[in-house]
């Protein structure tokens, strides 16, 4: 029963990675760009939530509404006036200046909010469970993560599939040049993927901040993880991601209960084998939105 | 008033010069073939008209509007559309989802689905496919399609029976004859010269990123475009009265 358990809360968990590498997929997918400061983004917008709490008061779930339009007006603005530029000096330019926006915000939140770690107060959401067997319960807040996670990869996955926007992100993910000849607008396309990805990322990271603490280098290990995710499951394969994620939180989990401080060594284990085993991923990409 | 004016352009590959003050006009409604062997520098022009490149020197008009500085997609929005050589599909994407790409510059007129899959009723019983796995046939006719679905005034195309069958190279041609019945303006760049000229009223024929050749196909004789094509004398000595830049 404590492998079934394991399994279960791994899975929960796993959402919360394929919410947080969703967005790292789709920016590689579009513009082959990653953005180091993925994870960093994602702390910076639970921050902005405690700052929003602390000024307005009220439960943190009210800032979901505040803080995804604000990151998917940066993401678009991030992207137009520093990542475009970046584009264009080279395939090292991007992977250095997302560098340094990581060590730029990690080192802004330690100036302005300390070292300490912190966490969004939820009340008793974060500690209420749900009884699903005599010796397994699962976390009320992990069980909502786990089904927004779903419900923001499928909503992803019908927007790129169904709307004209998402049909000229695949078609700029697929042929660039092609792109641009058929009429789409590059820099409005890369824009909007930023800024997709900037929400997506805010929204795991209200969740994060929620389900643990944090402190300002926190992005870094996010990264990580978002990383692991997105190999696990195949490069710029939405569902490959979900599939990565869930993957990865079972790994983490089940290794966890084997020897409670391998959790995360086995995390990197798993991901080192489909590497080496299985390098384009567990969802081959036959049927990929984004790649 | 021409639809498509290069006014003295200039443009460089690399190091190499490709194109050296170039001038030529295109009318609306004509169908000009642009000839010459591998290197005369016919990519290089239809990159200067897409918006793909910039020239170094001389401007590109349509309309008579200074198009020289703008973007490739704007171009489309103003109704330039290329098919590049090599097609350039997107392969994961269905052969419809292709198609609809060509929308994205939201230009009025005549050619939508429908259209399309009336020219080519291949294409729509493969409309669900994923592109990638069309014959190389069905891919040109897929590309030509998402061309003429952002509905240009004026259509490059770049070696369009590029490793195709001489009866699927018969079919493409056919349809083309139709698009410019239609009223949209072709620019043709063809290694395979026969095609081309048969379908042509107007013929240019590059050599080393100069006019070397031009006429009426039919005012074109064989030596004329062979010496013109390899460059043996490298003059236009075909007889034909030169359009030039008027």
């Amino acid at each position: 029963m404590i492998w079934t358990n394991a399994v279960i809360q791994g899975l929960l968990l796993g959402g919360l990675y394929a919410i947080f590498a969703c967005g790292l997929s789709l920016m590689f997918g579009v513009m082959r760009l990653v953005n180091l400061a993925h994870g960093d983004l994602g702390v910076l917008a639970a921050y902005f939530s405690i700052i929003l709490v602390e000024h307005l008061g009220g439960n943190p779930l009210w800032t979901f509404a505040a803080v995804i339009p604000v990151a998917a007006i940066l993401g678009y603005f991030l992207q137009r006036f520093l990542l475009d530029h970046a584009l264009n000096g080279g395939e090292l330019s991007p992977i250095l200046v997302t560098f340094g926006l990581s060590i730029i915000i990690e080192n802004l939140l330690q100036q302005t909010f300390g070292a300490n770690d912190q966490s969004l107060n939820i009340g008793a959401l974060s500690y209420q469970s749900w009884k699903l067997a005599s010796d397994i319960y699962v976390g009320r807040l992990n069980v909502i993560i786990f089904f927004i996670a779903v419900l923001v990869i499928v909503g992803l996955q019908l927007f790129l599939s169904k709307t004209a926007a998402g049909r000229a992100l695949r078609a700029t993910a697929d042929n660039r040049r092609a792109a641009a000849l058929s009429g789409i607008d590059p820099k409005r396309t890369r824009a909007l993927a930023t800024a997709i990805a900037l929400a997506t990322v805010a929204v795991g990271g209200l969740f994060l901040a929620m389900r643990t603490s944090f402190a300002p280098t926190s992005g870094s290990a996010d990264l990580l993880f978002a990383f692991e995710a997105v190999i696990i499951g195949g490069l710029g394969n939405l569902w490959g991601t979900l599939v990565g994620g869930l993957v990865l939180g079972i790994a983490q989990t089940v290794g966890s209960q084997i020897n409670p401080a391998d959790g995360i060594l086995i995390g990197d284990l798993v991901f080192l084998a489909v590497l080496a085993f299985r390098p384009q991923g567990l969802i081959a990409s036959r049927n990929v939105a984004i790649r | 008033m021409a639809l498509l004016h290069l006014d003295g352009v200039t443009a460089y590959y690399g190091h190499l010069q490709a194109l050296h003050e170039l001038s030529l006009q295109v009318d609306a409604g004509e169908i000009l073939a642009v000839i010459g062997a591998n290197g005369a520098g016919k990519s290089t022009m239809l990159s200067l008209i897409s918006g793909e490149l910039r020239p170094r020197e001389g401007r590109v008009y349509l309309n008579d509007v200074d198009i020289t500085r703008i973007a490739p997609h704007q171009r489309v929005r103003r109704g330039i559309a290329l098919v590049p050589e090599g097609r350039h599909l997107f392969g994961t994407l269905t052969v419809e989802d292709n198609l609809l790409c060509g929308t994205a510059s939201k230009r009025p007129g005549t050619w939508n689905l429908d259209a399309v899959y009336e020219l080519f009723p291949l294409v729509k019983a493969r409309r669900k496919h994923r592109a990638a796995v069309l014959s190389g046939g069905e891919q040109q006719a897929v590309a030509i399609g998402r061309a003429l679905m952002s509905n240009p005034s004026l259509l490059l195309l770049d070696e369009v029976s590029l490793g195709l069958a001489p009866v699927v190279i018969k079919d493409l041609y056919e349809a083309l004859r139709r698009i410019a019945a239609e009223g949209t303006t072709l620019l043709l760049v063809e290694q395979n010269i026969t095609e081309a000229l048969r379908v042509a009223n107007y013929a240019i024929c590059l050599l080393e990123g100069r006019v070397v050749l031009e006429g009426e196909p039919a005012s074109l004789s064989q030596p004329a475009i062979s010496d013109a094509y390899f460059g043996n004398k490298a003059t236009s000595g075909s007889g034909a009265k030169p359009k030039g830049a008027s």
